[in-house]
């Protein structure tokens, strides 16, 4: 029912963004602004407040995963990082970054699981397990109030080109590109809902819809199925991207792992 | 691995109302939910809610299907004495979670 009616709504606001004669305009620094500000004062309320924000549930089990050894090296992450305080600080607000021997960006949770691999000798944890959504709760947690600085590696900028091109490309059987909606009609509603300039500021991050902690790329996997086109798998090349350019559109603004999302 | 999240002051005036926030990590799996093959996905909920305060009970609450994922659950007290709050949630398949907090009254 509920993704019927979204999708009739957007069907209209389709319609209105072709029949109107807008191109792409990328959104101005000083108008940029986090989901936060879009949010009611309630929802606001649950994620100022820590001992309310069910986000801190999972950055709790991150903390118990961060100390506790596994895999054939028999380590834990805190036997070569210590303490994530300092060791992680900041880290969670430069990703993804350039992995010189896959030769291409990872992401947080891919740089928890090469870790994982490499140096713990484990198995991988899958993308949105609880353990995995843990951990990386746990260490861009460490990143709260950091301002994002993705983009400072010059190796970064072919993918970072290939995201943006995904980023403005129009897709799916709506034909909508993200900057469609989140360049141009920023200042609208779809169903009820706010349109928001889609700054990743706060994955992992609890949305009250999923009931539970999601990372970005669940977040863009909807959206993508939103315009009705084909959804990247978790840890495509594209997703990781795409979400290396929206990290650099973000640029400065403040981390606010573990945000909440209605 | 964590479940809870107490937030009680840790000192209070005798006589101050004072406000006890609980969070509980749990999947409030509703009972009405199926599978992609048609099978429902049996209830799995936290049922009942209690605090007590130096061992007498001051809040009780019934959960039910209807009561998202993580309940936050929060209320008001008197702070008459020092001591200690005990929280105890119980639910299906034989849930059962304790935590408590302790007050400074002065």
């Amino acid at each position: 029912m509920r993704s019927t009616r979204t999708i009739a709504v957007a069907v209209l606001i389709a319609a209105e963004i072709a029949a109107s004669p807008l191109s792409a305009t990328e959104i101005l620094q000083a108008q940029r602004r986090s989901g936060y500000s879009f949010m009611a004062p309630d929802t606001q309320a649950i994620q100022n407040d820590d001992t309310a924000n069910p986000g801190m549930l999972s950055v709790l089990d991150g903390e118990v995963l961060w100390k506790s050894k596994t895999g054939a090296a028999g380590k834990a992450c805190a036997d070569c990082h210590d303490d994530a305080r300092t060791s992680m600080k900041g880290v969670a607000a430069r990703y993804p970054a350039f992995d010189k021997a896959l030769g291409r960006p990872v992401n947080l949770e891919q740089r928890i699981n090469l870790c994982r691999v490499q140096n713990q000798q484990a198995t991988p944890l899958a993308y949105e397990s609880r353990d995995l959504l843990a951990l990386t709760a746990f260490v861009a947690q460490q990143s709260h109030n950091a301002a994002i600085s993705t983009d400072v590696d010059p190796q970064l900028e072919p993918f970072l080109a290939r995201g943006r091109d995904l980023f403005m490309q129009r897709q799916g059987q709506l034909n909508l590109g993200c900057t469609n909606c989140h360049d141009d009609s920023w200042d609208k509603r779809l169903a009820g809902s706010a349109i928001t300039q889609g700054h990743p500021t706060g994955y992992p991050l609890y949305r009250l819809e999923w009931q539970s902690l999601g990372s970005l790329q669940r977040r863009l996997r909807s959206c993508i199925s939103g315009v009705r086109a084909q959804a990247y798998d978790y840890g495509a090349p594209e997703l990781v991207e795409l979400e290396l350019y929206l990290m650099s559109r973000a640029r400065g603004m403040p981390m606010e792992t573990p945000a909440v999302r209605p | 691995m964590a479940s809870a999240l107490i937030n009680v002051p840790n000192k209070a005036r005798r006589g101050e109302i004072i406000e006890i926030k609980t969070l509980m990590s749990h999947i409030m799996e509703t009972g009405y939910r199926h599978t992609a093959t048609g099978e429902v996905v049996p209830r799995d909920i936290i049922t009942s809610f209690v605090c007590r305060y130096n061992g007498v009970e001051i809040f009780r609450a019934d959960l039910f299907p209807a009561i998202a994922a993580n309940p936050f659950i929060t209320f008001f007290t008197v702070a008459t004495e020092s001591g200690k709050f005990d929280f105890e949630w119980t639910g299906d398949k034989g849930f059962t979670e304790t935590a408590s907090a302790s007050i400074l009254v002065e």
